[in-house]
Protein backbone atom coordinates (compact mmCIF):
# COMPACT_ATOMS: atom_id res chain seq x y z
CA UNK A 1 0.00 0.00 0.00
CA UNK A 2 2.41 2.66 0.95
CA UNK A 3 5.71 2.51 -0.17
CA UNK A 4 9.18 2.27 2.73
CA UNK A 5 9.75 5.76 4.10
CA UNK A 6 13.58 5.65 4.89
CA UNK A 7 13.95 1.70 5.79
CA UNK A 8 13.74 0.30 2.78
CA UNK A 9 11.98 -3.41 3.53
CA UNK A 10 14.22 -5.56 1.21
CA UNK A 11 18.31 -4.59 1.05
CA UNK A 12 19.06 -2.07 -1.06
CA UNK A 13 14.99 -1.86 -2.68
CA UNK A 14 13.58 1.84 -2.42
CA UNK A 15 12.31 4.65 -0.15
CA UNK A 16 10.77 7.56 -0.84
CA UNK A 17 13.96 9.57 0.89
CA UNK A 18 16.32 7.78 -0.77
CA UNK A 19 13.97 8.29 -4.24
CA UNK A 20 13.71 12.11 -3.33
CA UNK A 21 17.43 12.49 -2.73
CA UNK A 22 18.87 10.62 -5.82
CA UNK A 23 16.19 12.34 -7.87
CA UNK A 24 17.89 16.25 -6.73
CA UNK A 25 21.26 14.77 -6.85
CA UNK A 26 21.23 14.03 -10.56
CA UNK A 27 18.69 16.33 -11.48
CA UNK A 28 16.13 14.95 -12.57
CA UNK A 29 13.70 16.07 -9.88
CA UNK A 30 15.29 19.67 -10.32
CA UNK A 31 14.84 20.01 -13.58
CA UNK A 32 11.10 19.08 -13.75
CA UNK A 33 10.76 21.49 -10.51
CA UNK A 34 12.73 24.10 -12.52
CA UNK A 35 10.25 24.28 -15.74
CA UNK A 36 7.31 24.23 -13.71
CA UNK A 37 8.30 26.93 -11.76
CA UNK A 38 8.90 28.84 -14.68
CA UNK A 39 5.58 27.95 -16.34
CA UNK A 40 3.99 29.10 -12.72
CA UNK A 41 5.94 32.38 -12.87
CA UNK A 42 5.25 32.92 -16.58
CA UNK A 43 1.69 32.40 -16.53
CA UNK A 44 1.02 34.18 -12.89
CA UNK A 45 2.72 37.20 -13.94
CA UNK A 46 0.39 37.54 -17.39
CA UNK A 47 -2.33 36.67 -15.38
CA UNK A 48 -1.58 39.50 -12.52
CA UNK A 49 -1.41 42.00 -15.99
CA UNK A 50 -4.17 40.83 -17.42
CA UNK A 51 -6.11 40.65 -13.87
CA UNK A 52 -5.08 43.73 -13.18
CA UNK A 53 -6.01 45.75 -16.26
CA UNK A 54 -9.78 43.87 -16.63
CA UNK A 55 -10.37 44.89 -12.66
CA UNK A 56 -9.57 48.16 -13.22
CA UNK A 57 -11.31 48.83 -16.45
CA UNK A 58 -14.63 46.76 -14.77
CA UNK A 59 -14.21 49.72 -11.39
CA UNK A 60 -13.38 52.34 -14.23
CA UNK A 61 -16.57 51.85 -16.39
CA UNK A 62 -20.05 50.52 -14.87
CA UNK A 63 -21.07 49.11 -18.93
CA UNK A 64 -18.24 46.88 -19.02
CA UNK A 65 -18.75 46.29 -14.92
CA UNK A 66 -22.55 44.90 -16.23
CA UNK A 67 -21.50 42.71 -19.18
CA UNK A 68 -17.65 41.80 -18.71
CA UNK A 69 -17.54 41.40 -14.46
CA UNK A 70 -20.76 39.17 -14.97
CA UNK A 71 -19.02 36.62 -17.39
CA UNK A 72 -16.32 36.62 -15.61
CA UNK A 73 -17.56 35.62 -12.24
CA UNK A 74 -19.45 32.94 -14.53
CA UNK A 75 -16.45 31.64 -15.61
CA UNK A 76 -14.89 31.27 -12.48
CA UNK A 77 -17.52 29.24 -10.99
CA UNK A 78 -15.75 26.88 -13.65
CA UNK A 79 -12.92 24.59 -12.79
CA UNK A 80 -9.73 25.91 -14.66
CA UNK A 81 -8.77 22.19 -15.26
CA UNK A 82 -12.04 21.65 -17.37
CA UNK A 83 -10.48 23.72 -19.75
CA UNK A 84 -7.44 21.71 -20.41
CA UNK A 85 -9.14 19.07 -23.27
CA UNK A 86 -10.37 22.85 -25.32
CA UNK A 87 -6.97 23.96 -24.65
CA UNK A 88 -4.87 21.00 -25.69
CA UNK A 89 -7.24 21.04 -28.87
CA UNK A 90 -6.26 24.60 -29.33
CA UNK A 91 -2.34 24.93 -28.36
CA UNK A 92 -1.59 20.64 -28.65
CA UNK A 93 -0.27 18.80 -25.82
CA UNK A 94 2.60 21.11 -24.53
CA UNK A 95 3.87 24.30 -22.67
CA UNK A 96 1.04 26.45 -24.61
CA UNK A 97 -1.66 24.72 -23.20
CA UNK A 98 -0.04 24.46 -19.80
CA UNK A 99 0.21 28.04 -19.51
CA UNK A 100 -2.71 28.87 -20.44
CA UNK A 101 -4.58 27.27 -17.83
CA UNK A 102 -2.34 28.87 -15.42
CA UNK A 103 -3.57 32.62 -16.78
CA UNK A 104 -6.75 31.47 -17.02
CA UNK A 105 -7.34 29.93 -13.55
CA UNK A 106 -5.22 33.16 -11.64
CA UNK A 107 -6.33 36.11 -14.37
CA UNK A 108 -10.22 35.76 -13.50
CA UNK A 109 -9.40 35.32 -9.68
CA UNK A 110 -7.30 38.29 -9.58
CA UNK A 111 -9.86 40.52 -11.86
CA UNK A 112 -12.44 39.82 -9.31
CA UNK A 113 -9.91 40.94 -6.56
CA UNK A 114 -8.50 43.94 -8.10
CA UNK A 115 -11.77 45.10 -9.28
CA UNK A 116 -13.42 44.68 -5.91
CA UNK A 117 -10.14 46.33 -4.27
CA UNK A 118 -10.30 49.52 -6.84
CA UNK A 119 -14.37 49.59 -5.89
CA UNK A 120 -13.66 49.87 -2.31
CA UNK A 121 -10.96 52.88 -2.30
CA UNK A 122 -12.28 55.02 0.07
CA UNK A 123 -13.80 57.71 -1.69
CA UNK A 124 -12.45 60.98 0.95
CA UNK A 125 -9.02 59.91 -0.04
CA UNK A 126 -9.73 60.43 -3.56
CA UNK A 127 -11.33 63.85 -2.51
CA UNK A 128 -8.24 65.01 -0.91
CA UNK A 129 -6.53 64.15 -3.80
CA UNK A 130 -8.27 66.22 -6.51
CA UNK A 131 -8.92 69.11 -3.87
CA UNK A 132 -5.07 69.21 -3.78
CA UNK A 133 -4.75 69.05 -8.03
CA UNK A 134 -4.56 65.36 -8.47
CA UNK A 135 -5.76 64.04 -11.61
CA UNK A 136 -5.93 61.84 -14.06
CA UNK A 137 -2.73 58.89 -13.97
CA UNK A 138 -1.13 61.24 -11.09
CA UNK A 139 -4.83 59.96 -9.08
CA UNK A 140 -4.36 56.66 -10.11
CA UNK A 141 -0.55 56.01 -9.19
CA UNK A 142 -0.43 58.46 -6.23
CA UNK A 143 -3.71 57.24 -4.70
CA UNK A 144 -5.74 54.76 -5.79
CA UNK A 145 -3.54 52.04 -6.40
CA UNK A 146 -1.80 52.70 -3.50
CA UNK A 147 -4.80 52.79 -1.71
CA UNK A 148 -5.70 48.70 -2.35
CA UNK A 149 -2.03 47.37 -2.04
CA UNK A 150 -3.62 45.21 1.10
CA UNK A 151 -6.28 43.90 -0.53
CA UNK A 152 -3.88 43.41 -4.40
CA UNK A 153 -1.86 41.09 -2.11
CA UNK A 154 -4.43 39.69 -0.43
CA UNK A 155 -5.71 38.62 -3.92
CA UNK A 156 -2.49 37.60 -5.44
CA UNK A 157 -1.36 35.17 -2.58
CA UNK A 158 -4.71 33.65 -3.38
CA UNK A 159 -4.77 33.73 -7.09
CA UNK A 160 -0.88 31.93 -6.61
CA UNK A 161 -2.36 29.13 -4.94
CA UNK A 162 -4.82 28.60 -7.75
CA UNK A 163 -2.11 28.76 -10.20
CA UNK A 164 0.44 26.47 -8.41
CA UNK A 165 -2.85 24.28 -8.98
CA UNK A 166 -3.26 24.52 -12.27
CA UNK A 167 0.46 24.15 -13.17
CA UNK A 168 0.15 20.72 -12.13
CA UNK A 169 -2.92 19.49 -13.04
CA UNK A 170 -2.12 20.88 -16.57
CA UNK A 171 0.95 18.55 -16.60
CA UNK A 172 -0.23 15.71 -15.16
CA UNK A 173 -2.52 15.81 -17.95
CA UNK A 174 -1.39 17.74 -20.65
CA UNK A 175 2.65 16.10 -20.51
CA UNK A 176 5.62 18.19 -21.70
CA UNK A 177 7.29 17.78 -18.86
CA UNK A 178 7.38 19.51 -15.02
CA UNK A 179 6.55 17.94 -11.84
CA UNK A 180 3.13 17.08 -13.18
CA UNK A 181 4.16 14.70 -16.08
CA UNK A 182 6.68 12.89 -13.76
CA UNK A 183 3.98 12.44 -10.95
CA UNK A 184 1.87 10.73 -14.31
CA UNK A 185 4.71 8.72 -15.30
CA UNK A 186 5.62 7.81 -11.20
CA UNK A 187 1.67 6.27 -11.98
CA UNK A 188 2.51 4.44 -15.42
CA UNK A 189 5.91 2.65 -13.55
CA UNK A 190 4.10 1.96 -10.09
CA UNK A 191 6.60 4.19 -8.85
CA UNK A 192 5.21 5.24 -5.35
CA UNK A 193 8.32 5.91 -3.91
CA UNK A 194 8.94 8.51 -7.11
CA UNK A 195 4.95 9.93 -6.55
CA UNK A 196 5.62 10.77 -2.67
CA UNK A 197 9.06 12.35 -3.66
CA UNK A 198 6.90 14.89 -5.71
CA UNK A 199 3.98 15.07 -4.00
CA UNK A 200 6.97 16.49 -0.77
CA UNK A 201 8.56 19.02 -3.22
CA UNK A 202 4.84 20.01 -4.52
CA UNK A 203 4.03 21.07 -0.68
CA UNK A 204 7.04 22.22 0.62
CA UNK A 205 7.53 24.68 -2.49
CA UNK A 206 4.08 25.65 -2.04
CA UNK A 207 4.03 26.53 1.17
CA UNK A 208 7.57 28.20 0.86
CA UNK A 209 6.82 30.75 -1.46
CA UNK A 210 3.21 31.26 0.86
CA UNK A 211 5.22 31.66 4.16
CA UNK A 212 8.32 32.87 2.53
CA UNK A 213 6.86 35.48 0.01
CA UNK A 214 3.27 36.07 0.67
CA UNK A 215 2.93 36.09 4.27
CA UNK A 216 5.94 38.66 4.42
CA UNK A 217 4.71 41.09 2.24
CA UNK A 218 1.28 40.81 3.82
CA UNK A 219 2.46 41.71 6.93
CA UNK A 220 4.83 44.35 6.30
CA UNK A 221 2.20 46.31 4.01
CA UNK A 222 -0.41 45.40 6.81
CA UNK A 223 1.61 46.71 9.86
CA UNK A 224 2.92 49.80 7.28
CA UNK A 225 -1.08 50.80 6.50
CA UNK A 226 -2.24 50.64 10.30
CA UNK A 227 -4.40 47.38 9.60
CA UNK A 228 -2.46 44.90 11.37
CA UNK A 229 -1.20 46.32 15.05
CA UNK A 230 0.55 43.29 16.72
CA UNK A 231 3.40 40.86 16.19
CA UNK B 1 -8.55 94.00 2.60
CA UNK B 2 -12.40 94.82 1.36
CA UNK B 3 -11.43 92.89 -1.81
CA UNK B 4 -14.27 90.66 -2.89
CA UNK B 5 -12.25 87.32 -3.15
CA UNK B 6 -15.90 84.49 -3.64
CA UNK B 7 -19.04 85.37 -4.96
CA UNK B 8 -21.96 83.37 -5.33
CA UNK B 9 -24.61 84.44 -7.31
CA UNK B 10 -28.29 83.01 -6.98
CA UNK B 11 -26.47 79.11 -6.61
CA UNK B 12 -29.47 76.63 -7.13
CA UNK B 13 -27.90 73.08 -6.60
CA UNK B 14 -30.69 69.68 -7.07
CA UNK B 15 -29.87 66.05 -5.94
CA UNK B 16 -31.93 63.95 -8.21
CA UNK B 17 -33.64 60.74 -5.96
CA UNK B 18 -33.84 57.39 -7.05
CA UNK B 19 -37.20 57.64 -7.74
CA UNK B 20 -36.66 61.43 -9.96
CA UNK B 21 -37.89 63.24 -7.47
CA UNK B 22 -35.07 66.43 -7.74
CA UNK B 23 -34.50 67.56 -3.81
CA UNK B 24 -33.49 70.99 -3.33
CA UNK B 25 -30.38 71.22 -1.54
CA UNK B 26 -29.57 74.74 -2.11
CA UNK B 27 -32.21 77.00 -3.46
CA UNK B 28 -30.94 80.48 -4.63
CA UNK B 29 -27.78 81.66 -2.61
CA UNK B 30 -26.16 84.81 -2.72
CA UNK B 31 -22.96 85.52 -0.93
CA UNK B 32 -19.76 87.57 -0.86
CA UNK B 33 -17.16 86.71 0.82
CA UNK B 34 -14.13 89.52 1.09
CA UNK B 35 -10.53 88.41 0.79
CA UNK B 36 -8.96 86.99 4.96
CA UNK B 37 -12.18 86.70 5.86
CA UNK B 38 -13.08 83.62 8.17
CA UNK B 39 -16.70 82.91 7.23
CA UNK B 40 -18.83 80.41 9.27
CA UNK B 41 -21.83 77.93 7.39
CA UNK B 42 -23.88 77.13 10.53
CA UNK B 43 -26.80 75.20 10.45
CA UNK B 44 -28.59 71.79 11.21
CA UNK B 45 -27.87 68.45 9.14
CA UNK B 46 -29.43 68.73 5.37
CA UNK B 47 -29.18 72.50 5.27
CA UNK B 48 -26.31 72.29 2.51
CA UNK B 49 -23.82 73.87 4.28
CA UNK B 50 -21.48 71.19 2.79
CA UNK B 51 -23.10 71.23 -0.86
CA UNK B 52 -21.94 74.16 -0.38
CA UNK B 53 -18.42 74.16 0.68
CA UNK B 54 -17.88 71.43 -1.86
CA UNK B 55 -19.32 73.92 -4.63
CA UNK B 56 -16.99 76.37 -3.64
CA UNK B 57 -14.22 73.42 -3.33
CA UNK B 58 -15.07 72.31 -7.19
CA UNK B 59 -16.21 68.83 -6.20
CA UNK B 60 -19.36 69.26 -6.49
CA UNK B 61 -21.24 71.35 -9.73
CA UNK B 62 -23.94 73.58 -8.88
CA UNK B 63 -27.58 73.42 -11.22
CA UNK B 64 -27.60 76.65 -12.16
CA UNK B 65 -26.53 80.33 -10.71
CA UNK B 66 -22.70 81.80 -10.84
CA UNK B 67 -19.76 81.36 -8.93
CA UNK B 68 -16.64 83.57 -8.86
CA UNK B 69 -13.40 83.03 -7.29
CA UNK B 70 -11.35 86.20 -8.15
CA UNK B 71 -13.79 87.24 -10.45
CA UNK B 72 -12.94 83.92 -12.42
CA UNK B 73 -15.49 81.07 -12.63
CA UNK B 74 -14.43 77.76 -11.07
CA UNK B 75 -14.22 74.71 -13.46
CA UNK B 76 -13.75 71.53 -10.68
CA UNK B 77 -11.32 71.39 -8.16
CA UNK B 78 -8.33 73.51 -7.58
CA UNK B 79 -5.51 73.81 -5.19
CA UNK B 80 -5.64 77.33 -4.68
CA UNK B 81 -8.56 76.01 -2.51
CA UNK B 82 -8.18 73.36 -0.58
CA UNK B 83 -10.38 71.27 1.71
CA UNK B 84 -9.91 70.04 5.16
CA UNK B 85 -12.64 67.13 6.03
CA UNK B 86 -13.92 65.76 8.64
CA UNK B 87 -11.93 63.18 9.11
CA UNK B 88 -8.39 63.75 8.28
CA UNK B 89 -7.67 61.86 5.41
CA UNK B 90 -4.41 61.35 5.50
CA UNK B 91 -2.51 58.57 2.97
CA UNK B 92 -1.83 56.21 5.28
CA UNK B 93 1.48 54.35 3.29
CA UNK B 94 2.65 57.84 3.30
CA UNK B 95 5.06 59.13 6.60
CA UNK B 96 3.19 62.12 7.74
CA UNK B 97 6.02 64.07 6.51
CA UNK B 98 5.09 63.00 3.05
CA UNK B 99 1.92 63.68 3.11
CA UNK B 100 2.88 66.92 4.01
CA UNK B 101 4.66 67.08 0.87
CA UNK B 102 2.23 65.46 -0.99
CA UNK B 103 0.82 68.83 -2.57
CA UNK B 104 4.23 70.65 -2.91
CA UNK B 105 5.61 67.54 -5.16
CA UNK B 106 2.24 68.24 -7.45
CA UNK B 107 2.57 72.08 -7.42
CA UNK B 108 6.25 70.83 -9.35
CA UNK B 109 7.91 72.01 -6.17
CA UNK B 110 11.54 70.65 -6.00
CA UNK B 111 11.77 67.87 -3.48
CA UNK B 112 14.39 69.78 -1.35
CA UNK B 113 12.46 72.46 -0.87
CA UNK B 114 9.47 70.86 -0.42
CA UNK B 115 10.94 69.01 2.50
CA UNK B 116 12.05 72.28 4.14
CA UNK B 117 8.27 73.78 3.12
CA UNK B 118 6.93 70.41 4.99
CA UNK B 119 9.11 70.19 8.09
CA UNK B 120 8.42 73.97 9.14
CA UNK B 121 4.86 73.66 8.84
CA UNK B 122 4.74 70.75 10.64
CA UNK B 123 7.00 72.77 13.46
CA UNK B 124 3.66 75.63 12.92
CA UNK B 125 0.93 72.76 14.51
CA UNK B 126 3.86 71.51 16.78
CA UNK B 127 4.19 67.77 15.10
CA UNK B 128 7.87 68.25 14.36
CA UNK B 129 8.79 65.42 16.13
CA UNK B 130 6.55 63.16 13.83
CA UNK B 131 7.97 63.65 10.64
CA UNK B 132 8.76 59.69 9.88
CA UNK B 133 5.98 58.57 11.48
CA UNK B 134 2.88 56.86 10.19
CA UNK B 135 -0.81 58.39 10.24
CA UNK B 136 -2.15 55.46 12.43
CA UNK B 137 0.61 56.05 14.82
CA UNK B 138 -1.28 59.32 15.89
CA UNK B 139 -4.36 60.53 17.89
CA UNK B 140 -7.39 61.94 16.27
CA UNK B 141 -6.28 65.22 16.87
CA UNK B 142 -2.58 64.94 15.68
CA UNK B 143 -3.93 63.83 12.44
CA UNK B 144 -6.10 66.67 11.77
CA UNK B 145 -3.27 69.05 12.79
CA UNK B 146 -1.16 67.13 9.96
CA UNK B 147 -4.28 67.34 7.59
CA UNK B 148 -4.23 71.20 8.10
CA UNK B 149 -0.74 71.71 7.84
CA UNK B 150 -1.01 69.77 4.64
CA UNK B 151 -3.56 72.00 3.14
CA UNK B 152 -1.96 75.11 4.27
CA UNK B 153 1.68 74.15 3.07
CA UNK B 154 0.69 74.60 -0.22
CA UNK B 155 -0.22 78.14 0.21
CA UNK B 156 -3.70 78.25 -1.50
CA UNK B 157 -5.42 81.07 -1.36
CA UNK B 158 -8.65 79.84 0.04
CA UNK B 159 -8.88 77.14 2.94
CA UNK B 160 -12.23 75.30 3.32
CA UNK B 161 -12.94 73.50 6.37
CA UNK B 162 -15.95 71.20 6.47
CA UNK B 163 -16.52 70.46 10.07
CA UNK B 164 -12.89 69.80 10.60
CA UNK B 165 -12.99 69.41 14.49
CA UNK B 166 -16.65 67.54 14.81
CA UNK B 167 -14.82 63.91 15.21
CA UNK B 168 -12.41 65.65 18.29
CA UNK B 169 -12.61 65.48 21.90
CA UNK B 170 -13.71 69.20 23.45
CA UNK B 171 -10.03 69.57 25.04
CA UNK B 172 -8.50 68.97 21.86
CA UNK B 173 -10.86 71.28 19.87
CA UNK B 174 -10.41 73.72 22.06
CA UNK B 175 -6.78 73.83 21.52
CA UNK B 176 -6.68 73.62 17.94
CA UNK B 177 -9.48 76.59 18.23
CA UNK B 178 -6.66 78.61 19.30
CA UNK B 179 -3.69 77.34 16.81
CA UNK B 180 -6.24 78.13 14.18
CA UNK B 181 -7.49 81.12 15.29
CA UNK B 182 -3.40 82.10 15.06
CA UNK B 183 -2.68 80.67 11.67
CA UNK B 184 -5.25 82.51 9.56
CA UNK B 185 -4.13 85.59 11.75
CA UNK B 186 -0.87 84.93 10.75
CA UNK B 187 -1.31 83.59 7.17
CA UNK B 188 -4.56 86.05 5.95
CA UNK B 189 -6.28 83.36 4.33
CA UNK B 190 -10.15 83.66 3.17
CA UNK B 191 -11.57 80.77 5.09
CA UNK B 192 -14.88 79.17 4.61
CA UNK B 193 -15.69 76.77 8.15
CA UNK B 194 -18.39 74.75 8.07
CA UNK B 195 -20.03 73.82 11.35
CA UNK B 196 -22.69 72.59 13.27
CA UNK B 197 -21.11 74.19 16.96
CA UNK B 198 -22.88 77.40 17.44
CA UNK B 199 -19.77 78.20 20.02
CA UNK B 200 -16.79 77.12 17.52
CA UNK B 201 -18.34 79.39 15.12
CA UNK B 202 -18.46 82.28 16.99
CA UNK B 203 -15.06 82.40 18.92
CA UNK B 204 -13.41 81.67 14.88
CA UNK B 205 -15.70 83.41 12.86
CA UNK B 206 -15.92 87.45 11.17
CA UNK B 207 -19.17 86.65 10.06
CA UNK B 208 -21.26 83.36 10.58
CA UNK B 209 -23.88 82.46 7.56
CA UNK B 210 -26.98 80.82 9.54
CA UNK B 211 -28.49 78.40 7.12
CA UNK B 212 -32.16 76.78 6.57
CA UNK B 213 -33.66 73.62 6.14
CA UNK B 214 -35.77 72.38 3.45
CA UNK B 215 -35.05 74.17 1.03
CA UNK B 216 -31.20 74.52 1.95
CA UNK B 217 -30.41 78.25 2.23
CA UNK B 218 -29.08 81.30 3.82
CA UNK B 219 -31.43 82.06 7.20
CA UNK B 220 -29.72 85.28 8.35
CA UNK B 221 -26.08 86.34 8.44
CA UNK B 222 -24.41 87.26 11.86
CA UNK B 223 -21.45 89.97 12.13
CA UNK B 224 -19.41 88.92 14.70
CA UNK B 225 -17.49 91.90 16.25
CA UNK B 226 -15.14 91.08 19.08
CA UNK B 227 -11.42 91.43 19.58
CA UNK B 228 -8.91 88.30 18.86
CA UNK B 229 -7.70 86.36 20.45
CA UNK B 230 -11.03 85.60 21.46
CA UNK B 231 -12.04 83.93 25.03
CA UNK B 232 -15.50 82.02 24.97
CA UNK B 233 -16.49 83.45 28.11
CA UNK B 234 -16.35 87.33 26.56
CA UNK B 235 -20.07 88.23 27.18
CA UNK B 236 -20.42 89.84 23.97
CA UNK B 237 -20.07 86.10 22.30
CA UNK B 238 -22.67 84.83 24.76
CA UNK B 239 -24.85 87.23 23.95
CA UNK B 240 -24.55 86.55 20.33
CA UNK B 241 -24.60 82.42 20.83
CA UNK B 242 -28.22 83.31 22.33
CA UNK B 243 -29.10 85.37 19.47
CA UNK B 244 -28.06 82.16 16.90
CA UNK B 245 -29.68 79.71 19.40
CA UNK B 246 -32.95 81.13 18.72
CA UNK B 247 -32.68 81.09 15.64
CA UNK B 248 -31.56 77.62 14.93
CA UNK B 249 -34.30 76.43 17.51
CA UNK B 250 -37.06 77.32 15.15
CA UNK B 251 -34.52 75.63 12.09
CA UNK B 252 -34.64 72.28 14.47
CA UNK B 253 -38.37 72.44 15.40
CA UNK B 254 -39.05 72.48 12.08
CA UNK B 255 -36.45 69.57 10.70
CA UNK B 256 -38.12 67.65 14.23
CA UNK B 257 -41.61 68.33 12.96
CA UNK B 258 -40.90 66.32 9.31
CA UNK B 259 -38.91 64.07 10.45
CA UNK B 260 -41.22 62.64 14.60
CA UNK B 261 -44.33 63.81 13.34
CA UNK B 262 -46.66 67.51 13.50
CA UNK B 263 -47.55 67.26 17.20
CA UNK B 264 -43.33 67.20 17.95
CA UNK B 265 -43.23 70.36 20.26
CA UNK B 266 -39.02 70.88 21.22
CA UNK B 267 -39.96 74.34 22.94
CA UNK B 268 -42.86 76.39 21.51
CA UNK B 269 -45.36 74.17 23.02
CA UNK B 270 -43.29 73.05 26.16
CA UNK B 271 -44.40 69.32 25.12
CA UNK B 272 -48.28 69.72 26.46
CA UNK B 273 -50.56 68.56 23.88
CA UNK B 274 -54.15 70.20 23.33
CA UNK B 275 -56.44 67.82 26.10
CA UNK B 276 -59.04 67.60 22.95
CA UNK B 277 -56.55 66.06 20.72
CA UNK B 278 -56.75 62.24 20.27
CA UNK B 279 -53.11 61.87 21.23
CA UNK B 280 -50.33 60.10 18.73
CA UNK B 281 -53.73 60.45 16.10
CA UNK B 282 -51.83 61.84 13.40
CA UNK B 283 -48.32 60.09 14.34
Amino acid sequence: MWPPLIIPNDPGGVTVVKTLINGIVDGQLLEATGSSLIRLFIGFFIAVVIGFILGFLIYKYKIIDDTLGFFVTSLQAIPNIVWMPLAILWFGLGVGSVIFIVILGAALSITITSSTAFKSVPPLLIRVASTMGSTGFHLFRTVIFKSTIPQQIAGLRLAWALAWRAVLAGELLGGSGGLGTLLDLGRSIQAMDLIFSIMIIIGVIGSFIDNFIFVRIERYVLRKWGILTTH
Amino acid sequence: MAEEHIILQNVHKEFQRKDHTPTIALDDVSLTIKKGEFISLLGPSGCGKSTLLNIVAGLEKETSGKLLVNDKPIKGPGNDRIVVFQESGLFPWLSVLDNVMYGLLIKKVPKQEAQKRALDWLQKVHLGKFAHALPHELSGGMKQRVAIARALVTDPEILLMDEPFAALDEQTRMVLHMELDKLWRETGKTIIFVTHNIREAVVLSDRIVLMKTRPGGIKSIFPVQAARPRNSSDSILIHLENRILTELEQEMEKVLKEELGSDYALKTNDLRVDPSNNMGSDI
